[in-house]
């Protein structure tokens, strides 16, 4: 019997058996940001410790940073205290910091791919739930809490459980105006927010075999919505093409002798899996949130359901999301009136992302009553945008095109909801408040179905803008 | 250090209902602007909070340092900062449904127990406590039961963490330095830190 990718990755990078049962696993690659790190850097002060490999770490700004100007100090003092941190950590520890004044500065989910810092067969963590994003690489990527970093920094490794393995295998054709986005949404509505616990998801099939290494980012990326701690895709020649060239990829010969662990390093044909789910493409709408949490959506042709024919496990947080809503059973997704239109994030804040929504952009502009903003999600990502002239494209409609950071996804910095204001969102949660509003309201859907609500003023098929 | 044991809890209990409670609530995103978790107690379900009726506004459970919780407790964002909020807010274990990994990990490094019940018997507490709100629950993590007034329940616990727990040795980070040499000697095996690749 044949080992997935997990359990190869898990066993080349296990120091020990820990007494209590967990594996001290070490991490290729340690992505650390500006929120969860500061109190683990002072831990590390506390007890005086070191960095033990600082050669595997690499630090970047992107929680926090405002991204209508980048002149310091901040206006925020908060904010501006917490890139001091950074700034004073990185250099009393030696660690590289991608910071606002470097073009290499961006989401730390979207700049370790880019600078091909992410490589299949390596055990990833960072201080961020999102972090399995880096599976899209065939790589064990976990998204850690702030004494976890402190472990990772002092040791390198991590006191792990076992995870058992979830096949998804995604077959067929995504229909026009379906995208990757749809598909981790259609996933997560099935499998439900806590499906996941225990598993690492493998995301498989024709479907998953054609996408991008952008569009199965997104689909990793919200593995965590799922309940699943980790998500990831076996390496292929899209992922080496990917990574052929990037700043810190081998190079030149080595680059072939990694091509060949890389493959290695991939479920075998006859894997065992702990679970296997077949998801049918073409059965995939463009997908709309109506609740609070990512699993409670549906198609965008669809009516909001009636908690009350719900499943009983499923009834009172339906009813808990409409009351904040202000939706009723059986009204209409699709015309659903937005305020604001964010696009952006880890999940959706890709070239290929803010491509597909200006390829909407230009049909129109911006409906008068809504506030639209394209937050691109790495420095690289804006200059390959402008360079593209995609920029001109969203500002000619009224959309605002900001620096790269989080942004609204969870408004740690200046960008808002207000009140109840409801936002067509290409980010990855809808909880309450999540978008800096205690009242607030999201609803999570593709960059494309984000452009389209922009200009209608409201939630629309993005089929129908396509044509 | 006999004060890290985390063996038996005991208290008054906090019930708090709800499925897929996530940690923007128990702690949202704007009190992450900081480099300590210092100030963080006063914030727990700040937002939650302001619409009036939460139980942690509730005088009949002020000073409980057990909460109950329903399904998915903690689930989102990594952020530890749910937890120490919590912790400052004097709570010291949880009981329910089931949590969200991320956040069940954050709580152990923090020697906090989050142990389950099947929801019938969460449901159960809750309106016990809810009724009497100066019940005295008691965890053991030894016999792995929960205790509320006449009532004892089997609870469940994953047994790595358990052991944690209850030998103190729930501070992850003693443990992996033990491993000493053995770290640098897993690094040199794998093709991409030993320059193999260039």
């Amino acid at each position: 019997m044949g080992r997935t990718l997990l359990h190869k990755v898990w066993d080349a990078h296990t120091v020990r058996t820990l007494p209590g049962g967990q594996t001290q696993l070490f991490v290729g690659l340690h992505l650390v940001h500006e929120v969860t790190s500061p109190q683990a850097f002072q831990m590390l002060r506390e007890r005086g410790l070191e960095v033990r490999f600082p050669q595997r770490t690499f630090a970047t700004v992107d929680h926090i940073v405002p991204t209508d100007r980048l002149q310091r100090p901040y206006q925020d003092v908060l904010a501006e205290r917490m890139l001091q941190a950074i700034e004073q950590n990185a250099g009393d520890f030696a660690l590289p910091l991608f910071n606002t004044d470097d073009e290499r500065q961006g989401i730390v989910h979207i700049i370790g791919p880019e600078l091909g810092l992410t490589q299949p067969g390596m055990t990833v963590a960072c201080g961020d739930s999102h972090t399995a994003t880096h599976g899209a690489f065939g790589a064990v990527a976990f998204g850690i809490g702030t004494s976890q970093v402190r472990d990772v920094l002092a040791t390198q490794c991590l006191a792990m459980a076992p995870l058992k393995v979830r096949r998804i295998q995604v077959d067929g054709t995504l229909p026009p105006g379906v995208y990757a986005k749809d598909v981790i949404l259609h996933i997560i509505n099935r499998l439900g927010v806590n499906g996941g616990v225990g598993f690492a998801y493998e995301y498989a099939g024709t479907t998953v075999d054609a996408m991008s290494m952008e569009e199965r980012m997104t689909v990793c990326n919200m593995s965590i919505e799922g309940g699943a701690r980790a998500g990831y895709v076996n390496p292929d020649t899209t992922t080496f093409d990917y990574l052929r060239g990037r700043p810190y990829a081998p190079a030149d010969e080595a680059f072939t002798r990694a091509v060949d662990w890389w493959q290695c390093m991939a479920s075998d044909a006859d894997a065992a899996y702990d679970d296997q789910v077949m998801v049918d493409a073409a059965a995939i709408e463009p997908t709309v949130t109506w609740g609070i949490t990512p699993g409670q959506s549906a198609g965008v042709g669809a009516t909001i359901p009636d908690p009350e024919r719900m499943p009983a496990e499923a009834r009172s947080s339906a009813r808990e999301a409409l009351d904040y809503m202000g939706f009723r059973p059986g009204q209409r997704l699709a015309g659903t009136s937005i305020d604001v239109a964010f696009i952006g994030s880890c999940t959706n804040g890709r070239l290929s992302d803010l491509r597909e929504a200006a390829g909407i952009a230009c049909k129109g502009k911006v409906a008068p009553h809504v506030t639209a903003i394209v937050v691109p999600g790495s420095r690289q990502v804006r200059a390959a945008a402008e360079a593209e002239g995609l920029d001109k494209i969203f500002t000619e409609a009224g959309f605002q095109w900001r620096h790269a950071g989080c942004s609204m996804c969870l408004a740690m910095n200046p960008d808002k909801l207000q009140g109840r204001q409801v936002c067509a969102s290409s980010s990855n949660r809808n909880f309450k408040g999540r978008q800096g509003s205690a009242t607030g309201r999201t609803l999570l859907m593709s960059p494309a179905m984000v452009a389209a609500a922009a200009l209608e003023g409201a939630v629309v098929d993005v089929r129908a803008v396509l044509g | 250090m006999n004060d890290s044991h985390v063996t038996n809890i005991h208290g008054r209990a906090l019930p708090l209902r709800g499925a897929d409670i996530d940690t923007d609530r128990i702690i949202p995103a704007r009190f992450l602007r900081t480099v300590t978790f210092d100030e963080l107690g006063g914030h727990a379900f700040e937002d939650d909070r302001a619409g009036g009726g939460h139980p942690f506004d509730d005088p009949r459970y002020q000073g409980a340092s057990i909460l109950i919780t329903n399904a998915n407790f903690g689930c989102g964002s990594s952020r530890e900062h749910a937890p120490q909020a919590l912790m400052r807010s004097g709570i010291r274990a949880f009981i329910g449904e089931s949590y969200a990994e991320i956040f069940f990990g954050n709580c152990v490094a923090n020697g906090l127990p989050c142990v389950v019940l099947p929801p019938s018997d969460v449901a159960r507490l809750q309106d016990m406590v809810e009724a009497d709100p100066a019940l005295i629950v008691s965890l053991n993590l030894t016999q792995l039961t929960v205790t509320c007034g006449s009532l004892t329940l089997p609870i469940g616990i994953p047994e790595g963490a358990r052991e944690q727990l209850v030998t103190g040795r729930w501070d992850s980070l003693g443990q992996l330095l033990e491993a000493g040499a053995q770290i640098e000697a897993a690094a040199a095996r794998l093709p991409y830190i030993d320059g193999a690749f260039g």
